[in-house]
Parts: C-alpha cells; structure tokens; sequence
C-alpha cells in the first residue's frame, strides 16, 4: 500500500466509499431497497393530485347547488378507489423497504465490524504502542454509531424526502412556473437561515463535546486518586475544581442546544409565512388575471391554489427533513474518515517463508514431515531451487550486533550481541527504558531490527513466518492480560488443542494449580475484567502457566514474577525451575534474587550492553551489577 | 427515584417552567393556524377581495412570528433549563463521591463512576429536555386538535375514534415488544466492546501466541450473533412507521369519502373545502403527536438505566460520618489497638483482621513485614479512620478514632498510600496538597527529608515542573520520594509509610529514615516494607501473616523467635545460593 492511503481520505471519497462498501455487501438487496424507497416516495407525492380533483367535484357540485351526491360520487369513487390502490401499494412498499432496512443496516455494520477487527488483528504491535486504547476502541463504538444513524437514517430519508421534493417541484412546475419560484425563494432563505443557525450549534457542539472531555479528564484523574484525596482531607478543593469545569460545560451545552432547538421553530414558520405569501401572490394573480406560465398550459384558478397551497407545505416540510439530516451526515463522515483510516492501516508485513513442522526421524536418521503430533519440530526451508530442508527446532537464539530505534534519530539500542544457547538461561538486567523489553520485542518480531542479524536455529528470523516463530516462543509479559472466559480456557490459550489435563499439568508445573483448586469453581472459575477477581501475583501465575502449555523451546519472561511477593515466589520458584528446565529462557528482572542463577546476566545502560557473565562473576568485578545488587542504585 | 433526580433541577425551576409556559402557547397557536389556514383557502375561493386575504393572511403571519417568538424562547428556555439539570447532576454526583469512605469507594470502580458522570447523565440530559418539551406539549396538542377536529369537522372527525386506539395500540405494542429486545441486545454490545476492549489491551499475548485467526473467529461468531438479534429488534421498531402511514392514509380517505358525501349533500353548508383540507392536516397533527408520545415513552424507558446508575450513586450512604461533638485536637502521637477484628464487608466470610491488641508509643519507629494479604495494609488504614474496625478499638493519642473530627484527625495523621499518585499540576502545587500555606523554604525543607530536593533541582523548571496526569514523567522512585515530602508538610503526628520506598534505592531508603529520626524525632513513623532493610533498625517490628500478628520484637529477636521473619531476611541477603 502507498503512503498517500495514510493520509485521511478526501470527504467526498469517504462518503462515496462507504456507499461502494454498501453496494459490495449487498449487491441485489440494496438496489431493491433503494427502489422501494424511490418509488414509496413518488407513490407519496402523488395522492396531492387526487386531493385537487375531488376537492374541485366537491367545489364545482356545491358551487352549482347542486346536492345530489350519487352523481358526484360517480366521479368521486372511481378516483377515491384509485388512491386506495395508492395507498395500499405505498404501505407495501414501505414496510417492505423498512425491513429491508433494519436488515441491511445491522449485516453492514456487522461487516464493517468484523473487517475492522480482521484488520486490526494483522497490523503491527507498533499500532497499538502509539495509538491510545481509548481511541482505537471509539472506532468501534461511537464511529459505528454515526454510520449507523447514516445507513438507517440519513440516507433512506435524503432519498425520499429528495425524491418527494424533486416529483413535487415537478407537479408544481406543471401547474404554475411563478408560483414555484416563490416557493423557491422561500426554501433558499430557509436553506440560509438553518445554515447560520446550524453553524452556531455546530460550533458550540464542538466546544461541549471539548469540555465534556475536560471533565472527563478531571473526573477520571480524581476518581482513580479519590484514596489520596481522603487522605489529604482535599475534598473541597476537589469539588471546587470540578465546579469549574462543570459550570463550562453547562455554558457549552447551553449553547449549542439553544441553537440547535431554536431551528425547529424557526424552519417551521417560515414554512407557514410562505405559505400566506404563496396564498397572497395567488390571490393578486387570480385578482389580477395574471398570465399563468405553466408545463399544463392551464390558466390560473383557485383550482390550481389550494393544491400548490398543500404542495408548499409538503414541500418546505421535506426540505426541511433533508437539512435535519445534513448534521448526522457530516457526523458519519468524521466517523467513516476514522474508520477507514484503521482499515487502511498497512499490516504487518510477513515475506518470511519457513515453516514450522512436526517432525520425526526416518529410518536412515533424516528428519521427515509428519501431520501427527510427534513432540520433535522441525523448520522447513524451502530453497529457491525447489529443494526442502529441514533443521530440527532446538532453541539457540543469537543477535549479533543489534541495532534499533523507535524513533528516528533515537536509538534504543546499539551493537547487541546476544549468544544464548539451547537450554541457557540469559537474564538482562538495568534501568527503566535500558532496552531490555526492546530486545525480547526484537526476536518475537514485534518490531523489525534496524541493524544486525538475529538468528534463531541459525535461520535468519526475517525468513521464518511470524506465525511460526511466535509459535516457538513463549512469553509472559509484565502486564498481564487475561481474556474473559474460564481459568481453564486461559491457560489453554497457549495451545488451542491441550487436553484439560495437560492445562492442569502445566498448572500444576509453575504452582498454580493449589490456588486454582481453592477458586469456588476450581478450573471453571470464570474470569472477567481480565481477572480482576484475581490477585497480581496469581494472574501472573496463571500466564505462566499458559505459557507453560504452550511447552515452546525458547521462553521470554519479562518481569513474569513482579507481584509475586518473595516468600511466595520462593515457593513457585521450584516450578519455575522445573519449567525453564531444557528451554532457552529469557529473563528480564526487577528483582535481582529472581536472575542470580542464569547462565549469563547482561547488564544494559542505555541500549548497550555494559557488562556480562555469572552473577558470580560479575558480583567479583564490582562493577554496576555489583552496585545494583548491593542496592546502591535506583533500578526503576 | 424520579423525585430524586428532579430534586436537582433547583434554581433552573424558572427556566422549566417558562418552558412549559411558551411551549403550551406555541402549541395553541400552532392549532389555530390550520383554522386560519382554511380561511385563507376559502377566502380565495370565494374570490375574496384582495383586502380579506391580505387581512387573514396578515393575521396568519402575526401567528407565525408569535409562534416563532414562543418557540424560540422555550428553545432557550428549555436549552437553559436541561444542560442546568445536568449541571447539578454531576455536581450532585461529584459532591457524594467526595463524601464517600473507602469502602465506598471500593464499591464502584473509577471507570463506573466516570461513565455515570458522563454518557448517564448526557442521557438523562436528552430524556429531561424531551419530557419538558414534549411531555406537556404532545397531550396538549393531541387534545386541541381533537376538540378543534370535532368543532370543525363534527361527524368526519369520528375517523379519528378509530385510528387513534388502532395506532396506539400498535405503537405501544411494538415499542413493548422492541425494548426488551433492546435492552438485552444493548447488554451484548457493551460485552462484545468490552471484548474488543479486551483484544487490544491484550495484543502482545495475541500475536505472542499467533493467535489472530482465533480471535478472529471468536469474534466474528459474536459479531454474527449480535447482528441477528439486532436486526430482530430493529425490525419490531420498523414496524412503526407502516402503522403509522396506515393510520393516516385511512383518515385521508375517511374525510375525502365522507366530506365529500356531506359537503355535496348539505351544499357546502355543514362542511366546506376549507375545512375539508383542513381536517386533513388535523389528521396528521393528531398522529404526529401520538407517535412523539411513544417516543418519549420509549427514550424514558430506554434512558431509565441511566437514571438508575445515576440514582444509586446519589442514595449512596457514605458509611463513616462525623461524630457529633467531635473532638477536634489529637494529644500526641500514641497508637493503641485493642481486640480489633475487621473485615472489609458484612457479608465477607473472613476477617481481613484478628485478634490485633498493640500499642505504639508516641515517636516511635514501627516497622512492618509480612506477605502479600497479610493485611498489613489493612492495619494500618485503621488509624486515620480511612475504615471503621468491626470489632474492638482503635485509639490515636489515647482517644478512640471515632471520637475525633475526621478531618483532625486525618490531619495529624499522614499516610502515604500503596497506591500513592500525583495529580497534574507543577511539583509545588502537588506538595501543596499537603499544607495549602507552605511557604517556598518549607516545601524545600520537606524535599531535603524525602531526599527529594536534589532530584527536583536538577529539572530544568525545578519546583515549577509539571507533572503529568498520574505523574508519568517522574520515575518510580521519584514519584515516592515527592508523595512522601508532601505527606510530611503536613508536620503530622503520625506517619505512615505503605510500602512507599520500595522503588527507591537503598542508600537513598536509608538517608530518609536518618533524616526521619533526626528532623521529626516526636513524630511516631509506621513503615511497611518488603525489604528487611528497610525496617532493620526499627524500635519495633511487627510480622503479619495471615491477618494475625505473628510476631513482634526488634531485630535481633525476631532472628531467634520469628520463622518468617528469618526466612525472609535469609532469602534477601543470601537468598537462592542454595539454587545454584
């Protein structure tokens, strides 16, 4: 994808591509519903006309004193049943397009949904460090809103209230050209007026929907230090702040909904003045016998007024409906905007080619492809020349001199060089923003290095499938999250096909399964608000034990142990151990007890590695391990 | 509940009623133009002179302006009137929370309480200037135009006695039908959100697992799920607007064949054009207003959660009050609990706290040690009151806590939370929380203890920094120092650390209790630590487990009689040697 998509979409583009979407999702339905609405629209205008004729029978028998109805109503009811078959096509026609809609408008936003979500799944990690949570999430709330008042609304409306105006002025046309330009000119002031009152909401809109965030901002900072403000008896101070901001708001809001409800009013009587000055100028034309300029031909008469009469009312009414529906409009646009600027998101880029497999050994001692579970995997790397070979998974992971940024011109780290062998424990300790995440960041391929080679299984990881290379390498992250749904089903996230047994082994493995059991649902527990019934320390236990399920030959575990307290970790450490036992692990400790018995501890400064060895090793050179582990040094 | 929340309308009663006053004239007016309306019309079909049309068309625009004059107020008005109504909601709100106690605040999560200031009360904004607006207006309207239909219309407006049970009892049905629906639905959106949610939070342990296609289908199966039952309810409601159109197609038809067969039969005596046409426009009033009426019941209903989440925030008791008489100066520094037992709620089965009977001498130092949910935490919020103990008591300067004035007491006895945050402000109006009159020299002096000065000197803006919400620019360490020094301007007479040095180096950790002993040697300091170092040379230690104290004493004795407490120090001084 080029560049230029990136950038947020031209407004005509955006509306324009929501409708192509439409199209796409239902390419019969959506035609059909369209046609409803036009033709329930016409079938709507129409009846005016049949109002005018019997109007006029009725005008013309009782002008002629005449009261015998059975001959009027041999004109009347040919022309009554007529309008019944009208009516009758008019009510089909709108429940079938109604429910047609309700249909279309769900499936699409539906669609749109799951497309966002299909593409948000592929994009890179770098998406979500640099965009707040909040913000990606509003995509999925209050932009799909707008669309969806736009799809069942706003467009179904701007379709027949402009298809009734359009076969309105038509009929209008067709009876009197001078009249219909009154008209006219009454609608484009109509059209001016809503335009400037409209505006003024808009602007005071924007200013609410500002210091609504304001509040929400302060309320939000508050409530999460309300501990502190008891505590510092700062109560009032607090109220008195937030009276503040409150009372902006309640100017904001004042405002914008003054504007906004004053232009019901205002559109309605315009509506009804020019409905006395079309009355007015028909009356001088008729007074005056004014020429009559019309499609019809047919000179002027009161005949001709009190339909046009109705016909302005119905017509300023429409238009009236079409500029309520310009601000949801404008609305969808923003929300379509943002919509597709997630959609056009570029994902994340996977060129690499090697394949995980499961494994066996044939007779001869080659390695071969099987489909059954062996417990052996193997990489297949298929060469350009059409041949495979296989190189069993083993877990030596190697970065030679390592270089990367976040950001440019601000590199994180710089000439790392990691040896860790299969089975080797490597442990990286140093300051907050040292760049000990980044590098567990760099071998799962959450970012792409910049300088460098890392090598896994002497593959250059670049040529193995993202897919693949995660799949071999277990992690437990410093946050933990946990999905809504059993304790059981969370560790079974780390291998979709483990047995319940083989969960609770695991779980058993890293010491989790003594506080699970004592949950009132054992393994059944069901976990909600990422396990906030929970404590630290035993959701930590519990992403351990979904790694541990996993069973992958390299494990990163950063900070894996932080709210585990030290008698507590003491115990879980034998588990621990057990668990590391034959993978490759990587450590990333704030705690230094919890990385003295790794193989090898690299010390990082500012995204470069200071020192290296055995605990022992470096406790000897007393250098800023030694600093750090005698706490002479801050390590957060 | 309604009563409640209508209690807080308060000083914007004039702006309501001023609403409902300029509403109701609008509305009369707006009945009356029809009438004016077919005047005209058969003004000039009687081929009126120029003077009557202009004279009833006058009078037709002095109605038009009167109307826009009257709606325009009550849009003011009622603007006015529901974002004040809002006002006082939050404000409402915002008070209670200020009053509520800990474990009051532990009832609703933050996010809870954000969502109830803002989206429930924007609804209920919404439901109020709907109901003054039309609540009166639609019945009023309704009424007029049934009396004026009868009036004008006599035997033709019986169409009327027809269509309006037929079309109330659909809309009632359909919006009866379609809200459950609704509301059920609603509740599988928010949890699909919260899963979405969920996802993004989560991202790391997604791709970490190569889990994208799982999600995926996970999700697309609730998508799916969601879709059908909201297409279900969405075409209930699309039901309305067919009732709708039937309704007023059969009054269409009603008055064109029977005014038709009267008009003609009396010779245009008993009815007339005019009045023909204007029957027809009543027809669609009438209507129009029954189906703003099921509008309105539908936006009530609907906005009725609102209100609820609104409503149990309000009636909220806060469960610690002054006392009355309350004793408003703390002698010194003395801490006694006596046979206290707590548990944080009624119904929970176990006591968080038992059996505690200590006495801390004033000016003492206290250390203390124990596990994660020891409650060490627990013990210590006892003391300036944040809970009440179940059982037993709990005495500050010899006086049980409850005796006192919160804020006295409160006062004199700084805690330093776990949890501790720094609000965004500049680093001097942070500290200032804790005395609002410190002068300059004495938040420097306060910076000295917390060993925080030099830190704070070495930033380019020094005291003036800003800090970010949640104090994000600060380290760790940093954040610890600074909570500690604006916990000390309060020159309290007890401190208490939670937990608060456990980012700050050891050399750093020890300087401040050197500076502890040294500046505020009356003042009695409870430290809790992970660290044994921290507590090492303390005048007492108490190790907690379990909710119980386990053991008290002074370093030396707990090595000999304390099983934890050694195991504790053996596993941070030499700890994990045995591993390797």
């Amino acid at each position: 994808m080029s560049k230029q998509m990136k950038k947020p979409p031209m407004k005509k583009g955006v509306l324009a591509r929501v409708f192509k979407l439409l199209l796409e999702s239902y390419p019969v339905l959506l035609p059909v519903t369209a046609l409803c609405i036009i033709c329930s629209a016409i079938v709507s205008a129409i009846p005016s006309i049949f109002t005018k004729n019997v109007l006029e029978v009725i005008t013309e028998f009782v002008g002629s004193g005449s009261t015998d109805y059975a001959a009027a109503a041999e004109k009347i009811v040919p022309m009554i049943l007529l309008l019944i078959a009208l009516y009758v096509t008019a009510l089909i026609l709108i429940t079938t397009y109604q429910q047609l809609m309700a249909f279309i408008t769900q499936g699409f936003l539906s669609k749109l949904r799951r497309k966002m979500f299909d593409g948000m799944q592929n994009l890179p990690v770098k998406y979500f460090d640099t965009h707040k949570h909040g913000d990606i999430m509003s995509h999925y709330t209050n932009d799909i809103d707008t669309l969806r008042q736009l799809v069942s609304q706003s467009m179904p409306t701007f379709l027949n209230s402009g298809v009734i105006v359009l076969t309105v002025l038509c009929i209008m046309l067709y009876y009197s050209v001078w009249m219909t330009l009154v008209v006219l000119a009454g609608v484009c002031f109509m059209i001016f007026v809503s335009k400037k009152a409209g505006g003024g909401s808009a602007k005071f809109f924007v200013r609410q929907q500002k210091s609504l965030g304001a509040a929400e901002g302060y309320v939000q900072e508050m409530m999460n230090g309300q501990k502190v403000v008891k505590v510092f008896c700062h109560e009032d101070k607090s109220r008195e702040g937030f009276d503040k901001i409150n009372d902006q708001l309640y100017e904001d809001s004042y405002r914008a909904h003054a504007y906004a409800n004053m232009l019901g009013p205002i559109i309605m009587n315009i509506g009804n003045i020019l409905y006395v000055i079309c009355a007015t100028v028909g009356g001088l034309f008729l007074l005056f016998d004014a020429p009559n300029l019309s499609i019809s031909g047919e000179v002027f008469s009161i005949a001709i007024i009190v339909p046009f009469l109705n016909m302005t009312k119905q017509f300023t009414g429409n238009v009236n409906q079409l500029s309520q529906q310009i601000n949801s409009i404008a609305m969808a646009m923003a929300g379509a905007g943002r919509i597709f600027e997630l959609m056009d998101q570029e994902p994340e880029a996977d060129e690499g080619y090697v394949t995980l497999v499961h494994a066996k050994y044939d007779k001869d001692g080659n390695i071969e492809e099987t489909a059954d579970r062996t417990g052996m995997w193997a990489w297949k790397h298929p060469h350009g020349d059409g041949t495979l070979t296989y190189t069993p998974l083993k877990g030596d992971v190697r970065l030679t001199e390592v270089d990367f940024e976040y950001e440019e011109g601000k590199p994180v780290l710089h000439n790392v060089s990691v040896y860790a062998e299969p089975g080797q424990k490597v442990a990286f300790v140093g300051a907050t923003g040292a760049g000990k995440t980044t590098i567990t960041n760099l071998i799962n391929r959450f970012y792409d290095i910049a300088d460098g080679k890392i090598r896994y299984d002497g593959i250059n990881i670049n040529k193995i499938k993202k897919f693949d290379l995660r799949r071999s390498l277990g992690i437990v992250l410093q946050d933990t999250n946990l999905f809504t749904g059993s304790v059981m089903d969370n560790i079974r996230y780390g291998r979709l096909d483990a047995t319940d047994n083989e969960c609770i082994a695991a779980a058993k493995l890293v010491g989790a399964d003594d506080f699970i059991t004592r949950l009132p649902h054992g393994y059944e527990t069901e976990l909600a608000n990422n396990g906030a019934n929970l404590s630290q320390g035993q959701r930590q236990l519990i992403a351990i034990a979904r790694a541990a399920v996993a069973d992958p030959p390299v494990m990163i575990m950063d900070e894996a142990t932080s709210s585990i307290d030290t008698r507590t970790e003491a115990i879980v450490q034998r588990g621990m151990d057990r668990l590391m036992e034959g993978r490759t692990v990587f450590v990333i400790a704030h705690r230094l007890s919890t990385v003295k018995n790794s193989d090898v501890i690299m010390v990082l400064d500012h995204g470069v590695i200071i020192e290296r060895g055995s605990h022992d090793a470096l406790i000897a050179e007393k250098g800023t391990y030694y600093q750090l582990y005698t706490g002479a040094f801050e390590l957060e | 509940m309604f009563k409640r929340l209508a209690a807080c309308v308060r000083e914007f009663k004039l702006p309501t009623l001023l609403t409902f006053i300029f509403i109701v004239g609008e509305a009369i007016i707006e009945t009356f133009i029809p009438f004016i309306t077919s005047q005209l019309v058969n003004n000039i079909e009687a081929g009126a002179e120029l003077g009557t049309i202009l004279k009833t068309g006058g009078l037709l625009i002095i109605m038009a302006l009167l109307s826009l004059c009257c709606g325009g107020v009550a849009a003011v008005t009622c603007a006015k009137a529901s974002a004040g109504f809002a006002r006082n909601l939050r404000h409402d709100i915002y008070d209670r929370i200020q009053d509520f106690s800990f474990e009051n605040i532990d009832r609703f999560s933050a996010t809870s309480l954000v969502t109830r200031m803002t989206t429930d009360v924007a609804n209920t904004q919404m439901s109020f200037m709907m109901i003054i607006r039309t609540a009166i207006r639609a019945p009023l309207m309704l009424i007029f135009s049934i009396v004026a239909a009868y009036v004008m219309g006599g035997a033709l407006a019986t169409s009327f006695v027809v269509i309006i049970p037929v079309l109330a009892c659909g809309l009632f049905m359909v919006s009866r039908k379609a809200m459950p629906a609704f509301r059920r639905v609603f509740k599988k959106y928010d949890r699909l959100n919260e899963s979405i949610e969920e996802n993004v939070r989560g991202m790391r342990v997604v791709k970490g697992f190569s889990r994208e296609e799982y999600e995926k289908q996970k999700f697309g199966a609730a998508s799916d799920d969601i879709c059908g039952d909201f297409t279900k309810a969405e075409r209930i409601v699309a039901l309305n607007s067919p009732i709708m159109q039937f309704c007023i197609y059969f009054n269409m038809i009603f008055v064109m064949l029977v005014g038709s067969k009267l008009a003609i039969e009396s010779g245009g005596t008993t009815i007339n054009v005019g009045e023909i046409s204007a029957m027809l426009t009543y027809g669609v009033q009438i209507l129009a207003q029954l189906m703003m009426l099921s509008m309105i019941y539908v936006m009530i209903t609907m906005s009725g959660e609102s209100m609820k989440r609104i409503f149990e925030v309000l009636e909220e008791k806060p469960t610690l009050t002054n006392p009355e008489n309350p004793v408003t100066t703390v002698v010194d520094g003395s801490v006694e609990f006596s046979d206290v037992s707590f548990k944080y709620s009624k119904k929970a089965k176990k006591n968080a706290l038992f059996d505690i009977d200590l006495r801390i001498e004033s000016g003492m130092t206290v250390g203390i040690i124990g596990g994660t949910g020891s409650s060490k935490s627990t013990l210590v919020q006892l003391i300036p009151r944040l809970y009440d103990a179940t059982e037993g008591m709990v005495k500050v300067g010899g006086r049980d806590v409850r005796e006192y004035d919160i804020e006295t007491l409160r006062g004199e006895v700084a805690m330093v939370l776990q949890k501790n945050l720094l609000f965004s402000g500049t680093i001097a109006e942070n500290l200032r929380w804790g005395n609002e009159n410190a002068t300059d020299e004495e938040l420097v002096h306060a910076c000295k203890l917390a060993q925080a000065h030099d830190f704070v000197e070495s930033f380019p803006d020094g005291y003036n920094t800003h800090i970010e919400q949640g104090g994000t620019n600060v380290s760790g360490g940093q954040k610890q120092r600074l909570c500690i020094a604006r916990a000390l301007l309060k020159k309290p007479k007890i401190l208490i650390l939670d937990d608060s040095t456990s980012a700050v180096d050891t050399k750093t950790d020890a300087l401040i209790r050197q500076g502890f002993k040294e500046y505020i040697p009356e003042t009695t300091k409870i430290i809790i630590a992970q660290r044994i170092s921290s507590v090492m040379d303390a005048d007492m230690i108490i190790v907690m487990d379990n909710g119980q104290i386990s053991a008290v004493g002074k370093h030396d004795d707990l090595m000999e009689k304390s099983e934890i407490y050694r195991e504790v120090y053996e596993q941070q001084t030499h700890g994990g040697e045995d591993n390797e």
